[in-house]
This record gives structure tokens, C-alpha cells and sequence, in this order.
């Protein structure tokens, strides 16, 4: 007997509460993006400078102590967060302190760092610093720039890429899946104030690429199809490539999640953050590439005659033999 | 139809075990790196029986490559550093102006007297006091200049050479500019590298990074600071006539002169003649050693020129004192008792033990043209590398086994050719990543776990397609043969997009990011080539031998 996530047979019609489906994303992408503008993301050191230092002490994080110890530096606002891992030991207390950039456009200086260890060491005893890193806000400044220079040519290539091998409505449908995972995306972590760093970036163009291979893979199928059934309706062909789809879109998406949970609880809590995002760049993507890139696809129409043109056309590569 | 040529096969099966042999050495890590390690020291410093026992630990023939450990797992610190190219100018421009005065000193009938003006650091600015003199300045200035020396300033000079009413203005022109602060920050990475290489650590990464900055990775080292002990002074050091002292800073130096401060003595400032005798240019060797009452201190040595000029000055100059200066700032100040011929001598100072070793390495390796901006500094501990590794080993044995099973569970014996995949997916991957000599970060960890989860989707598509035609009523051959050559343009299109994606990551990105961008490319490569080929090639193996009349995927 086989494990089956989805009956043999489906044919759901994803398209009779289109509207609705519609609607929901585009009130989520509102809520997402409003978020982003009233509450700002979490940004990290490496997007707006300053320093972060993990600690380890063999008693429990007073944090009240430590940011009274620190307050004597006069180092501006300085957070301190208790991290908790289940893979931590009894004795090992983390916590995460993070101190706002300095005015000058370099890192904090090494003696520094010496003077506030010497300070908590005070209040706990055998403190240690088991990570220390501190960027400029020179450089942070750049870094934001970098990243959405890359978010944004990525998104570019891969509408080009689309077109190249589509119709261009294939592409405005896959871009608008694309641009709906990366705005849920930066909005769940505005909303839950998660630390945005760098390795969020790598998550988000991870997200990218795999929404789109979920939205290619339906694709594919709806050209197929669109040869096949050429007297059925546009949405009709869908619904069929969709369904017939189904069954895998649901396979991957729960192999790649299985993987990203067992990262996720086990791979301590460095990463958790940046697995977080793609689990949810997951679902999200999955739901996407059926229900905004398909929908849009829908509605924007698709050029249903393929007679004229010779029968290679949109598949340059389809005949690429193993 | 289901054939495959044999020479493909062979093929295919050589890439898999080439692809295992070489990610071997990764699952014996510490032998092998000891084995390297010894290795590599029989052929620096010559044989030993310890060291051939250890590099016996690992065969010869097999592959030794490794996969490089990102700073993140094995600790250590990383430096973002930027060239103060701006240093330079100023430099240049003090060199100039000896040249400009003996060559105006001639013309002194034209242009009447000049005075030196103050001004930015990067201009030389002369007030003539013949202003109608100015043309014939200007030429003979421009007389100095000499043509750039690189690819972009082709026909332009070095030296820029303009009037502002009564005043001459010199200063370095934009080509020269570019010029020379790409030497400069060449220079300053070959130093840096030296300095690093005579401290000895491991597999430092030593890069330039954009115009101006140089990127420093040294894995195992304890903190940022200590690196930067070793990389952030520019150690210039000069020997200069001492002309007085003094505790005001801002007293008049006069011309020619300049006051810097002393290193210990706290308040305490020294008018010293700016051109200096001997620089540490001249230096051939620096050793830490101990003066005669036992305090630490550096030895030193001149080269033959540097020797003959400290040994003149020394012997035209006794009883007056000179100052050792380090950075724009006094040392020590000895009063000299006797001609000092043999070109050597020791710098004493409040020094400890690790400062004068500190500084003799310095002097060694050379001072740096310019100064330094550290722009990034990341530590981090080795403990914390380890329980890295430690939580994403785990974690990729539970993905591994979950995903393994999630497979066998949902296609039966066509999941366990998929697996079989999977597995050698992984082995590929390490074997590239070691033969690249790729760099395995954190993220680059996540990046393989999400290689393992998506690694399947080629297969699913294969499989879901080949059901498909079987329920379309297909015989078993022709199902699998369509299921394949079916699924191959929704693969191709699914993976080329996502590697798109990790191509831009792997270009924009830096360190960690890119150890991500990296596995994530790898993995596609890997994960279609085992798809198309390797589980098509068991699949057709298997129906080769069993003929089954009905198949279930």
C-alpha cells in the first residue's frame, strides 16, 4: 500500500473562489507591507551597523544585571535577549547583546570589547564571549543596498528567463507569485520582529527560487495542456494542469519541509531564523504558484493559437534527449 | 526506448564513483587534515618519523582533498579592513617639495621669493611674490611631472600643476590618483599577507574586495583584536634628528620640522626634523630580544645603504640626540654616545615581551603605505563552530532518514532507486565541494538540507509522470520511457531558474551567504544529473533484468 498525499484522481476547481483567493493574498500583502512601514523590520547588525556579542556563563542570564553592568559605558541602546536551545547543556546560559552602531564609521574597537567583558565578568562569573561581531555602519549601508539590488535583479532574470521559454503572461504570473512570497515574507518577520540579517537575504532568493520551480512545474503542464485540449476554456485547462500537478507540488513541498523542520528544531538556534524564512517561503510558495501565478495567468489570458506557429516554438529545449 | 548505450553507462557509474572517492576524505576529517598537515611539513621543513606516521594515516592514493570549514564552524576572526589610500598623497606630496624648490630656486629672477602655504595635506601651495612670474613657474613645475604608468591613464601625467592668483598649486592629477591607490592597496594586501604568513596561522584568506578594502578570514585565531594587533599598525618606522622637546603640542614646529609625541612619556612632545635619515625600508632584519638590564626590545639591522647613512649621521652627530620614530610617534629619544658603524642596533621602550615580538614581525614584513579602517570584525569561538557542526550533522541525519522514508513509503521500489540517488546526490556534492576546494558555511549546511528535500522533486516529477501514463493505460516500458522524456522540460525549466537564483546570490553575496549560494548550485547540478541519469540507469537496469509485465510506481 502506498503513502498517498492526494486521492489518484482530483479535480478540484481552483478557480470558483478565485476572487476570494485573490483577495485574501492581497489583504495579506497589504497587512505585510504596512507592517513593514509602521513597525521597520528587525534589522540586524549587518544591515544598520553595530555589535552583537553571544555570551556563555555556566549561571542563569540576569538581564537586568548585565544591561546595568553595560549601562556604565555609555555605549547608546544595547539590547539583551536570553537565547534558549534544547541542544544547550544545564549549565550553558546564552544570551545575545547587541549594541547600536558608534558614531564613527568603523567597527567597535578590540579594548572595548575587553572593558565589557571585564564588566559582565563581574556579574558573571567565567563569562564568556563566544562570538563577537561588529560592522560599521559604512559598510551596513552598502549591505542593504547589495541585497535588494540582488532580490531585484534575481526577480529580473527569472521574468526574463519565463519569457524566454513562455508567453509573456506565464512571466507576469510567476513574478506577481514571486513579489506576493517576498512581501509575506519580509511581513511575517516585521510582524514577529525576527532579526533580518544577511543569511534572511539568502533565504528570500531561496524562497524565490523555489516558488518559481513550483510555478514552472505547473506551467509546464498548462503549455502541454494548452496543446492538448484546444477547445477547452482557459480556466478549464488550468484547473486539469493543476490537478494533474497536484500530487507532486504536495510530494516536494513535504519532503523539503520534512528536511526544513528537522533543520529547524535540531540545527540550533544560529540558523533558526534563516530556516524559519524558508519554511515559510514554502508554504507560502506553494500556495502561491496555484493560486496567484495560475490566477493571474487566468486573467491575464493566454494566446490559444499555436497552429500558426511551428509546433517548437515556447520549447526550444523539449527535445533534449537523456 | 529504455536503451541506454553502454559507454553512458560505464560513464555514468565512473562520474558516481569518482564523486564518492573524492567526497571519502571528508568522513575521516581530522585524520586526513593531520595527514596533510604532515604532509605538507615533510616537503616545508623535511622528513621526521612522527610526521611520516602521520601522513601514513591516510593513503596516498586516495583522494586527500577536504571541504574547506567556513569561519562560522571552525572559528576564528574575520576582518573587513579599508586602505586609507589618502595617506599616500599626503606622502608624495612631501616627497615633491624638495623638487619643486631646487627647481624654482634658478628662476628665483622670474618668479621672485616663494613661501610654502598651508593648505590640504594632498597640495603642495606656493605664493610667489612675482606674480607676473607665474607662466614661467607653472612651466617649470610642469617640467617635473612624469607620464602615469597604467592602462586607463594613457598620455596623462602625473603631477597637476595650476595657479590661483598669486598662488601655485600642485597636487597629484585624478589619473595619478587612480594609479596609485590601486598600489597602494596592492601593496598594502602583499603586506598583510606577510605579516599573517610570519605569524604562521593556517589557511588565512587574504582578498582585495572593491577599489579599496581587503578582506582578511584567519580561521582558528582567538579574537578580531589580536589580528588586528598584528595587521592594524602600519609600523613606519624612522630615525630623525631630534631638534628640541617640549610638553605643548601646538607649539610652532618651524620649517622643515614637525612635533609628534612620545609613546610613554604621557604630555611629552618632540620637534623632530621631518626628512629622515634612515627609514625602515633600509631594515633587513628586526628580532625581539632584551636590552643589557633585561627588558624586552627589537634588534635590529640595516641594509648596506641604510647602514652607511645611519653610520655618517652617527658619526657627524655625536652627543645630540635622535628619536626612533614608530608611527608618528617617538619611541625613544637616545642621546648618541659613538659612531655606530656596523648598521645595527636595538630599540628600547616600555615594551612587553609580546609587543617587541609583535614589532619585530612588523618590521620584517614591512610598514604598510597606508593606514587601515576596519570596517567589520567577526569572532567567533570554536566552541560555538563546533556545536554548529555538531546540531547540523544531526539535523541532516534526520532530514536525510525522514526524506528517505517519506520516499519509500510513497513509490515502493521506484522510491528506493530515488534514495539510492539521494544518497550519492550527497557524496556528489561533498566530492565537488572538495575538488572546487569550496568553503562549508552554516548557511552552506541549510543549503545541502534543502538540497536533500528538494533533491527528490526531479524524481517525483519523473515518477508522478510515469503513474500518470500508466493510468492513460501504457505498457510498463513506454510508460517509463514517456514519464521521462516528459518531465525532462518542466525539470530543465524548474532547476535552471533556481540556479539562476543561486548564480545572483552566489555573485552578490559574501562568506556565509555565498558557502549557501554554493551548495545550493552544487545541488541542482547534482541533483538533476543523478535524476536524469543515475535513477534512469538503475530503473532501465532493473527492467532489463525482471521483464515485468505490470509495474506500480
Amino acid at each position: 500500500m502506498r503513502l498517498r498525499l492526494v486521492p489518484e484522481e482530483t479535480s478540484f476547481d481552483f478557480f470558483k473562489r478565485a476572487k476570494l483567493w485573490l483577495g485574501i493574498s492581497a489583504l495579506m500583502m497589504v497587512v505585510g507591507f504596512a507592517s513593514f512601514l509602521f513597525q521597520g523590520l528587525n534589522f540586524g547588525i549587518d544591515f544598520r551597523g553595530g555589535t552583537t556579542i553571544r555570551t556563555e556563563a555556566s549561571e542563569t542570564v540576569d538581564v537586568g544585571a548585565y544591561r546595568d553592568a553595560l549601562a556604565v559605558h555609555g555605549l547608546g541602546d544595547v539590547s539583551i535577549t536570553e537565547v534558549f536551545d534544547p541542544a544547550f547543556e544545564e549549565d550553558q546560559h546564552v544570551a545575545m547583546i547587541r549594541i547600536q552602531a558608534q558614531d564613527d564609521g568603523e567597527a567597535i574597537s578590540g579594548e572595548m570589547i575587553e572593558t565589557l567583558k571585564a564588566s559582565l565578568d563581574a556579574v558573571a562569573p567565567g563569562i564568556k564571549f563566544v562570538s563577537v561581531e561588529s560592522v560599521g555602519p559604512k559598510v551596513s549601508g552598502e549591505l542593504i543596498t547589495t541585497a535588494i539590488i540582488a532580490v531585484a535583479l534575481a526577480i529580473a532574470a527569472v521574468l526574463v528567463y519565463i519569457w524566454l521559454r513562455f508567453e509573456w503572461q506565464f512571466a507576469l504570473g510567476a513574478v506577481a507569485a514571486l513579489v506576493h512570497d517576498v512581501v509575506l515574507t519580509i511581513g511575517v518577520f516585521s510582524e514577529l520582529q525576527i532579526k533580518f540579517d544577511l543569511a534572511i537575504i539568502a533565504a528570500l532568493l531561496t524562497i524565490v527560487g523555489y516558488s518559481l520551480n513550483d510555478t514552472v512545474v505547473v506551467f509546464d503542464r498548462v503549455r502541454e495542456n494548452l496543446r492538448r485540449y484546444k477547445k477547452k476554456d482557459l480556466s478549464e485547462v488550468l484547473n486539469i494542469s493543476i490537478n494533474e500537478t497536484l500530487s507532486r507540488t504536495m510530494m516536494t513541498s513535504v519532503t523539503t519541509l520534512l528536511a526544513l523542520i528537522s533543520l529547524y528544531v535540531l540545527g540550533g538556534d544560529v540558523i533558526r531564523g534563516f530556516v524559519f524564512a524558508m519554511i515559510w517561503g514554502v508554504v507560502v510558495g506553494t500556495y502561491s504558484s496555484v493560486f496567484v501565478a495560475s490566477t493571474i495567468l487566468l486573467k491575464l489570458g493566454v494566446k490559444r493559437d499555436w497552429s500558426k506557429q511551428a509546433n517548437t516554438t515556447g520549447n526550444q529545449f523539449g527535445n533534449i534527449d537523456a | 526506448m529504455l536503451q541506454i548505450d553502454l559507454w553512458k553507462r560505464v560513464l555514468i557509474w565512473l562520474v558516481c564513483a569518482a564523486g564518492i572517492m573524492l567526497a571519502l576524505p571528508n568522513g575521516f576529517y581530522t585524520r586526513v587534515e593531520q595527514a596533510n598537515d604532515a604532509a605538507a611539513d615533510i616537503i616545508a621543513k623535511g622528513e621526521t618519523p612522527e610526521r611520516l606516521e602521520t601522513a601514513g594515516q591516510w593513503p596516498s592514493y586516495l583522494p586527500s582533498g577536504l571541504v574547506n570549514l567556513g569561519l562560522d564552524l571552525r572559528g576564528g576572526a574575520h576582518l573587513l579592513a579599508e586602505v586609507q589610500v589618502e595617506d599616500v598623497y599626503e606622502a608624495r606630496m612631501d616627497a615633491l617639495w624638495p623638487e619643486v624648490r631646487d627647481a624654482l630656486r634658478p628662476e628665483r629672477d622670474t618668479v621672485g621669493t616663494f613661501r610654502r602655504q598651508p593648505g590640504p595635506a594632498d597640495q603642495i601651495r606656493l605664493k610667489l611674490s612675482k606674480p607676473e612670474g607665474m607662466a614661467r613657474a607653472l612651466e617649470v613645475v610642469r617640467g617635473l611631472a612624469s607620464p602615469v604608468t597604467s592602462l586607463t591613464g594613457v598620455g596623462a601625467t602625473d603631477i597637476e600643476v595650476s595657479a590661483e592668483g598669486d598662488i601655485l598649486v600642485v597636487q597629484l592629477s585624478e589619473a595619478e590618483k587612480l594609479a596609485s591607490d590601486d598600489r597602494t592597496v596592492r601593496q598594502s594586501l602583499e603586506i598583510v599577507r606577510r605579516r599573517i604568513d610570519e605569524v604562521g596561522t593556517r589557511e588565512p584568506t587574504i582578498q582585495r574586495q572593491g577599489a579599496d578594502r581587503i578582506l582578511i578570514q584567519v580561521p582558528g585565531i582567538g579574537s578580531a583584536s589580536e589580528l588586528k594587533a598584528i595587521i592594524g599598525t602600519t609600523a613606519q618606522l624612522t630615525f630623525n634628528p631630534v631638534v628640541g622637546r617640549g610638553s605643548d603640542a601646538d607649539a610652532a614646529p618651524g620649517i622643515g620640522n614637525k612635533i609628534v609625541p612620545s609613546l610613554d612619556e604621557e604630555g611629552f612632545y618632540y620637534t623632530i626634523e621631518a626628512a629622515a635619515v634612515v627609514t625602515g625600508e633600509d631594515l633587513v632584519d628586526a628580532q625581539p630580544s632584551f636590552d643589557q638590564n633585561g627588558r624586552p626590545a627589537v634588534t635590529f639591522r640595516f641594509n648596506t645603504s641604510g647602514a652607511r647613512r645611519f653610520g655618517d649621521y652617527t658619526a657627524e652627530n655625536i652627543g645630540s640626540p635622535f628619536a626612533i620614530v614608530l608611527d608618528d610617534e617617538v619611541v625613544s629619544a637616545p642621546v648618541i654616545q659613538s659612531h655606530i658603524p656596523g648598521g645595527s642596533g636595538i630599540i628600547t621602550g616600555n615594551f612587553t615581551v609580546e609587543e617587541s615580538t609583535n614589532l619585530a614581525v612588523l618590521l620584517r614584513a614591512g610598514a604598510l603605505p597606508a593606514g587601515l579602517d576596519f570596517l567589520e570584525e567577526r569572532t567567533i569561538g570554536p566552541e560555538l563552530g563546533q556545536d554548529s557542526i555538531d546540531a547540523g550533522k544531526i539535523a541532516t541525519i534526520v532530514a536525510f532518514v525522514a526524506v528517505l522514508a517519506f520516499m519509500g513509503l510513497s513509490y515502493g521500489l521506484f522510491g528506493l532507486f530515488a534514495n539510492v540517488a539521494l544518497i550519492l546526490n550527497i557524496a556528489l556534492i561533498f566530492g565537488m565541494l572538495s575538488l572546487i576546494g569550496g568553503t562549508l558555511t552554516l548557511p552552506g549546511i541549510a543549503g545541502i538540507v534543502l538540497t536533500v528535500g528538494m533533491a527528490v522533486d526531479a524524481n517525483v516529477l519523473i515518477f508522478e509522470r510515469i503513474r500518470e501514463e500508466l493510468k492513460a493505460g501504457r505498457g510498463p516500458a513506454k510508460a517509463i520511457d514517456e514519464g521521462y522524456s516528459k518531465a525532462l522540460s518542466a525539470i530543465l525549466d524548474a532547476n535552471i531558474t533556481t540556479f539562476i537564483t543561486a548564480v545572483i546570490l552566489f555573485a552578490m553575496g559574501s562568506g556565509p551567504v555565498r558557502g549557501f549560494a554554493i551548495t545550493l548550485g552544487l545541488g541542482i547540478l547534482t541533483s538533476v544529473f543523478t535524476a536524469i541519469f543515475v535513477t534512469r540507469l538503475m530503473i532501465v537496469m532493473w527492467f532489463e533484468r525482471r521483464r515485468p509485465k505490470t509495474i506500480e510506481v
